[in-house]
């Protein structure tokens, strides 16, 4: 479906210095550095999956998106989608895919949510019979009803954002792009646009790939991880073996009754200790969480036991660390 | 076609949010040209004549310069304010949607409120016309109609070019107000009037003349030899836009290859 071949790209930015003679000197010589927003990207996606594309800000997730999306054309490389070239046959290809970028707005602002729509239709020559089943879809998905004839300059941030994918969504596109799509949103609305995304890759078929710095959302979302750093690619695979990479400490809560002295448990970490609560690690590679509680077990009157694996955002913290972003 | 259509009528319904902003726009910017024309007025009021010309044949001039430029102002609103566009994302917008870049440009803004202008415009031609003696024949109001659609086409060539180069920087583009705000200062009176490298440049690099004095000597009898060649003048006006557009294509080019 998406395939990308040793995709670069640089970009020239004029040096900017402090200082009055710095400023004045600019005016007739500019100096300029390359930034290499992407070297050397390689990845291919298949139909119907979902992709999370991670890294810190200024990695290149968005210049990735650009290239997909036929704005960007890279310095190298080859990219191939659907079986277009998205910069060459631009008009054909983007008939294709839809793109919402979180922090832009895709609808007219001062009008009506449903006259943005019918503009749409036109732009894109949108049959009316796949027009109408396509709108009473996704308002009914999206509960879009009550929104559709306010202006849009009068919706919240999280239900202008259900309508700016159902915008996207409105020419049956095969691929869509999701800029940063829960940027902003609330809780509620994070669920909402979520669950949305994983209702129309279910029952439509459709690839997503979407960048976010919301753990939660690769969590609930993404089968697969691209994570970018400095322009290159640093790791492709799943969120399981993710996991099982930097995931392998677990961290184990007891509570029980009173017990005046710290007990230790063969290969796991104490974190931290009161008479009725402890926190222990354990790297279950060396100790299993099973054989753990076990051990507290027998110096302990256990009242309450708990398990957890390390937070997603920290298992990517670690990440980051590795590859010293 | 249809889309642009549907592009105005959005557009139309944005403005139609802000009623009184609307009307005070439009009234306020019909009293700019008029003071314009009040300036002319008082000027042959004083003098009588400016060279071999009378009041009204100037107010012709004047009024056609006026209704192409407004008229363009309204339509190609989008290229006049282009550097918006770029700098806050919405031309990449505009890329992911398959339409050709010129249409969605043209469709992104529409200048409802230059109505008054137009409008007045509009009455000082009638105007103008009425108080002249010209034998109206199929072929004059072919060239004046001409006059007004290539007019609109230069100073649309002007936006074009000018929008083009915000795709390599957004700065200092105010250069471009030469063109069009000054050429316009300049076409409104005939250009026989001025001296000989102004009549050379908007002859020969700008065409305002082409598309407004050569053919306004044929509506008013003035040429010698033959009418045609006046008659067709206007037409240098398109053809000047072909390159104005073809700088817009390489622009594009350049701006995906480089982007944000």
């Amino acid at each position: 479906m998406i395939t990308l071949n040793g995709i670069s790209k640089s970009f020239k930015v004029a040096k900017r210095s402090a200082g009055l003679r710095q400023a004045a000197k600019a005016l007739f010589v500019r100096e300029h550095t390359i930034v290499e927003a992407l070297r050397d990207i390689t990845f291919s996606i298949g139909k119907g999956e979902i992709v999370g594309y991670i890294g810190p800000n200024g990695a290149g997730k968005s210049t990735s998106i650009k290239v997909m999306s036929g704005i960007l054309v890279p310095d190298r490389g080859s990219c191939e989608i659907m079986g277009y070239t998205p910069w060459k046959e631009r008009t054909a290809y983007v008939k294709q895919i839809g793109v919402v970028f979180g922090q832009r707005s895709q609808l007219w602002w001062d009008v009506p949510v449903i006259d943005s729509f019918e503009l749409l239709r036109d732009i894109y020559k949108i049959p009316t019979q796949v027009y109408r089943a396509n709108v009473d879809l996704l308002t009914e998905t999206l509960d879009l009803a009550s929104l559709l004839p306010t202006p849009v300059r009068q919706l919240s941030l999280g239900q202008r954002m259900r309508c700016e994918i159902a915008a996207s969504l409105l020419h049956d596109p095969q691929v869509l792009f999701l800029d940063e799509p829960t940027i902003g949103l609330d809780a509620v609305s994070k669920i909402a646009v979520r669950h949305f995304i994983q209702t129309i890759n279910k029952e439509k078929g459709i690839t997503v790939v979407l960048t976010t710095h919301d753990m939660n959302d690769i969590e609930a979302l993404a089968n697969r991880i691209l994570m970018i750093g400095h322009g290159r690619l640093l790791y492709d695979g799943s969120l399981g073996e993710l996991r099982r990479r930097f995931g392998a400490q677990k961290t184990i809560t007891v509570e029980y009754r009173e017990h005046s002295l710290p007990v230790r448990v063969e290969g796991a970490e104490l974190l931290s200790w009161t008479a009725e609560r402890a926190m222990f690690t354990v790297d279950t590679s060396r100790c299993k969480v099973a054989d753990a509680i076990a051990q507290l077990s027998e110096q302990l009157e256990l009242v309450d036991v708990a398990v957890e694996a390390t937070p997603i955002d920290e298992i990517i913290v670690q990440l980051y660390k590795e590859h010293s972003l | 076609m249809k889309m642009y259509w549907s592009y105005l009528r959005i557009l139309f319904k944005s403005i139609a949010q802000y009623r009184l902003s609307f009307w005070l726009l439009a009234v306020g910017q019909s009293l700019t040209p008029l003071t314009g024309f009040a300036g002319i007025y008082f000027m042959f009021e004083r003098f009588g004549q400016l060279r071999d010309w009378q009041f009204y044949e100037v107010a012709l001039c004047f009024a056609v310069v006026h209704l192409s430029y407004t008229l363009c102002e309204a339509f190609a609103r989008g290229f006049d304010t282009f550097s918006t566009l770029v700098v806050n994302g919405g031309f990449d917008r505009l890329l992911v949607r398959p339409r050709s870049t010129l249409v969605q440009v043209l469709g992104s803004r529409f200048e409802f409120a230059r109505v008054g202008r137009i409008s007045f415009s509009l009455i000082l031609l009638f105007w103008a016309i009425g108080n002249l003696d010209i034998a109206w024949t199929a072929a004059k109001v072919v060239t004046l109609l001409l006059m007004i659609v290539s007019g609109m086409a230069i100073v649309a060539g002007i936006y074009i070019v000018t929008a083009s180069l915000c795709f390599w920087t957004v700065e200092g583009l105010e250069i471009a107000n030469i063109f069009t705000d000054g050429g316009r200062e300049m076409a409104q009176y005939p250009l026989n009037i001025y001296g000989k490298w102004v009549k050379v440049f908007f002859t020969y690099v700008i065409p305002y003349g082409c598309v407004n004095y050569l053919p306004l000597l044929y509506i008013l009898d003035r040429t010698q030899g033959s009418g045609w060649l006046y008659m067709l003048t206007p037409l240098v006006g398109v053809v000047f836009l072909l390159p104005c557009l073809l700088i817009w294509r390489f622009g594009v080019k350049h701006y995906c290859s480089t982007g944000s």
